[in-house]
């Protein structure tokens, strides 16, 4: 039985617990609101981008001559996974969720006989995996956007990538990040970026409008050559966005959660601090009146 | 034939411009290029450089923006810029002249050492950025 000391103190502790949990909710909550304005101003640029690249597409039309960001190497022996994940913990299934993923998607290939290598953006990702897969990591990157997520991160991000490819290191690259659906649910997607394809519904958005003729200057593969680096970017961006939103969406209802047990748990205790005192005295009462009767 | 044209100039940042206009001057990467209502379709690369918009009429620009490179669509009823860096000129011109031609040379020194080609390519694209920032200021850019 524990003191009412004991009791007092515990309750103490989830009272303080409970106030930066609350504190983090709503730190989360702001944050994600300017991560949501930020993917909702970054979606013009993806959009038209994505509908002028579905054009170039269309014209140069994958001919073994074209670039390789978008033919390929021509074989999918490595592969290639960018693993977007936040630095931080107290987020739920956030950052474990990513990995589960990341570790199913990894047996798949490596069962076929493919050879996988990893980049990891974000701390958590990195800790989890390489106690796993030590081998496979190539590069990874921390802190992205600690204060605000800038173009310029998702840039540095892809000149590794960019990089990496140029030098052989693997055919097919696929980033798996959170995509934001609601506060609530996060959707863990893997999304091939190497080489390109072309999103279905842009293209065939695209085909009625682009149904005029573009003219090119410079050339057609001229300017997809320098098209193309900057759509990674921007797919990497776009993604880093929507995992940074993720991060605070599942970080606020974590903390919800844990504000809210918290607040349980000091119900639970009062009630068991009240009954303890009160047996107490009855006790005490009793050792009184039994006292009393005695002489 | 509509008298204006659609306009739209965005970073991935943000939208920065949308709006009607009467002609836009785009520095394309071959010469720059004015556009009116019911210009031929075409996708060109922007060089890093000034965008002058005509918001009323031929006689007077009403804003000049600058762009760090870029790309540009064409249709006959819209333009659109997709530029990786804008930013209004008079915030070019208020740039340290000193500091940019400190970055300018630096860089030209980094491309005489540059080894690869792909570092050599990404130099070059940086080099030009400044240069055209150092233009801009004094204003020779037409």
């Amino acid at each position: 039985m524990p003191s009412l000391k004991d009791i007092r103190n515990r309750i103490a502790s989830v009272k303080s617990t409970q106030k930066i949990t609350s504190a983090m909710k709503m730190v989360a909550a702001s944050k994600l609101r300017r991560a949501q304005e930020q993917a909702e101003a970054g979606r013009p640029y993806a959009e038209r981008m994505g509908r002028m690249l579905a054009s170039l597409a269309a014209n140069v039309a994958g001919g073994p001559g074209g670039p390789r960001l978008m033919t390929g190497t021509g074989s999918d022996q490595t592969h290639l996974l960018v693993v977007m994940t936040g630095d931080r913990g107290l987020c739920g299934g956030f950052n474990s969720s990513v990995v589960r993923e990341t570790r199913r998607a990894i047996l798949r290939l490596q069962a076929e006989g493919k050879t996988v290598k990893l980049l990891t953006v974000g701390r958590k990702g990195r800790d989890l995996l390489r106690r796993e897969f030590p081998s496979l990591i190539v590069a990874s990157f921390e802190e992205v956007g600690k204060k605000r997520l800038s173009f310029a991160d998702a840039d540095r991000v892809t000149a590794k990538i960019l990089e990496l490819f140029d030098a052989g290191q693997f055919d097919v690259a696929t980033i798996v990040y959170n995509k934001f659906k609601s506060a609530m649910t996060q959707i863990v997607t893997l999304q091939q970026v190497v080489p390109f394809a072309a999103a279905p519904e842009a293209a065939s958005d695209t085909a009625t409008e682009a149904s005029a003729v573009y003219e090119f200057e410079p050339s057609e593969e001229a300017i997809l050559a320098d098209l193309l680096p900057r759509n990674l970017a921007i797919q990497v961006y776009s993604a880093l966005l929507e995992s940074a939103a993720s991060f605070f969406g599942a970080q606020m209802t974590a903390m919800d959660n844990a504000t809210r047990n918290a607040g349980e748990m000091i119900k639970k205790y009062t009630l068991i601090y009240n009954r303890t005192r009160q047996a107490s005295i009855t006790k005490e009462l009793i050792e009184i009146i039994s006292g009393a009767e005695a002489l | 034939m509509a008298d204006k044209v659609e306009f739209e100039l965005v970073s991935p940042e943000k939208l920065l411009v949308s709006q009607p206009v009467h002609m836009v001057v785009v520095p394309g990467a071959e010469g720059f290029l004015g556009v009116l209502p019911g210009h031929a379709p075409m996708i060109v690369t922007v060089k890093p450089g000034i965008i002058d918009i005509y918001a009323n009429d031929m006689g007077t620009i009403t804003q000049r923006i600058f762009v760090a490179g870029g790309f540009c669509e064409i249709t006959g009823a819209r333009v659109t810029i997709l530029a990786e860096e804008a930013s209004d000129l008079e915030a070019v011109r208020g740039l340290d002249r000193a500091a940019l031609e400190k970055q300018l040379a630096d860089l030209s020194e980094d491309l005489a050492d540059a080894k690869s080609e792909g570092e050599r390519h990404t130099l070059e694209g940086k080099v030009a950025i400044v240069q055209a920032k150092l233009d801009a200021q004094v204003g020779t850019m037409h």
